[in-house]
């Protein structure tokens, strides 16, 4: 998780003065002033594995695009193939660069036959925005940035179908994973999803920003009497990670094709239309990546931290891209960049920490799977 | 109030001198900063240590610090405790949560550090 220097005033979270009030400690994050913690990192982390929790996403990107060609238009924009989506259905997806590059990774949701939505990182929002208005021109679509008109609240945890049910006028079990359904929530007109990025079951609920408010005083007096905490910014890092999910500016950036970060099976590379960034993908395709994106789990004592290098024997085969404790594990947990053939589950490796190499090994990702 | 019987630096670090013996932690303060606390590096038995140097690292769930030697001397013991819990930082940081003991080479430099009066000024100003 990077701060953005340099940016003059970030944007304020309609919810700010609740998680003041809350005792947040607040950071900035993608160019947004979000909660990093409440009552703490372990805390919360482990309220979402056992029961559940609640997050601000207010800072996501939300865009809608809209049109006889919006499914099309989408398609040339990104990798996936939103036009295979049935409505109410969602798929995870990136926006490449024309060298592949990722440029962010995105969900795309069909809310109906010709209207989309879009959900992309807080510090890309802006980019993506621009790209995908340029890149649906051509099409009869539109480009409706709702990004500061919507916001974003999560109820993760094995607890969330309770919470939600007595909230809402739909029935959120039988919401499928990935799936999306447009109703009320506390009395507040509201869509639905059933995705998120903790490894956990739960919901995804989008509101026009000026309820947001109701709707998180709604839920977190709901979720009372399940256990159900606030949890910010920090312990949904924890969370992902655990969960073998990439975070952008740590995992993915510009210099990472989705090959390399292991997400190849996201790309439609015979999609019928043309998208940006196929010619570059389809020779890495063919060639193979230079790189592998991995889990690593660490045998000697240290904890892997972001940037720092990972060695076999002499020779350095990649770098540190996420690394923490895993509150769930106990152990040291990592994601990392190595060579093709230093990618095979239960490869010996060591991470330089301090200037001194510590040993890891290669583990299967993710590094937690919920129990079913 | 922080604990009247201790000296300060104002990288948040403390220090018990008892004679030429000198304990050393981090403040309740830095460790709520820190936030929860997972992983701590000490040095070995027998180190010198200059005053100011850099003596080991304290990791949280986020982020990694480095802690500061408030005095110059030998290391004589570490808080073997904190290699399994290291939480005692952040539930007991003047006491069980101490890290290391120091043979001071100067006592007098202690005159330096923050009272405790200063170092209440400091956090009520961070």
């Amino acid at each position: 998780m990077s701060e953005t220097p340099g940016e003059a005033m970030p944007h304020t979270s309609p919810l700010a003065d609740r998680h003041k009030a809350l005792g947040a400690k607040m950071t900035t994050f993608g160019g947004w002033e979000m909660p990093l913690q409440y009552s703490g990192i372990l805390e919360e982390h482990r309220a979402v594995r056992e029961r559940a929790g609640l997050f601000d996403l207010s800072h996501m990107g939300e865009l809608f695009v809209e049109g006889p060609a919006a499914g099309e238009a989408l398609s040339a924009a990104v990798v996936s193939e939103p036009p295979r989506l049935a409505v109410g259905r969602a798929q995870y997806s990136m926006i490449c660069a024309p060298n592949g590059g990722i440029l962010d990774d995105l969900i795309v949701y069909r809310l109906a036959e010709e209207r989309f939505l879009v959900v992309a990182n807080a510090g890309n929002a802006p980019l993506v925005s621009d790209l995908l208005a340029q890149r649906i021109g051509p099409f009869r679509a539109i480009l409706d940035d709702g990004s500061l008109a919507t916001a974003l609240v999560a109820v993760q945890g094995p607890r969330s179908v309770e919470i939600l049910a007595p909230l809402t006028d739909l029935e959120p079990a039988g919401i499928r994973y990935y799936g999306i359904a447009e109703g009320a929530v506390a009395g507040i007109p509201a869509l639905v999803a059933r995705t998120g990025y903790t490894g956990e079951d739960g919901f995804e609920v989008f509101v026009e920003t000026a309820r947001a408010g109701e709707l998180w005083d709604a839920m977190l007096a709901a979720g009372a009497a399940y256990g159900l905490v606030p949890v910010g910014l920090g312990a949904r890092d924890t969370l992902r990670l655990e969960a073998g999910m990439p975070l952008y500016g740590n995992d993915l950036d510009p210099t990472v094709n989705p090959y390399e970060a292991n997400l190849g099976r996201v790309v439609r590379l015979d999609k019928p239309i043309d998208f940006v960034g196929r010619e570059a993908l389809r020779r890495v395709a063919e060639s193979g990546p230079a790189r592998l994106l991995v889990g690593l789990e660490m045998t000697g004592r240290g904890i892997a931290r972001h940037g720092y290098p990972v060695f076999v024997g002499d020779r350095q085969t990649g770098i540190v891209t996420s690394g923490t404790l895993s509150p769930t594990l106990g152990t040291a947990i990592a994601m990392a960049y190595v060579a093709p053939g230093d990618a095979e589950p239960g490869t010996i490796v060591e991470v330089e920490i301090r200037g001194a190499r510590v040993a890891a090994k290669v583990v299967p990702l993710p590094f937690y799977r919920r129990p079913r | 109030m922080v604990p009247e019987d201790l000296r300060y630096t104002k990288d948040h670090e403390w220090v018990r001198l008892a004679g030429d013996e000198a304990t050393v932690g981090i403040t309740a303060f830095a460790a709520e900063q820190l936030g929860d606390i997972v992983f701590v590096e000490l040095p070995a038995s027998g180190r010198s240590l200059q005053a100011a140097a850099t003596f080991g690292v304290v990791e949280s769930v986020k982020a990694v610090s480095d802690l500061f030697s408030p005095l110059s001397g030998e290391v004589i013991e570490v808080n073997a405790d904190l290699a399994s819990q290291p939480e005692l930082v952040n539930t007991d940081p003047f006491g069980a949560g101490w890290m290391l003991k120091l043979k001071v080479t100067d006592a007098a430099e202690a005159d330096a550090l923050l009272d405790p009066a200063a170092y209440d000024k400091l956090i009520a100003e961070a």
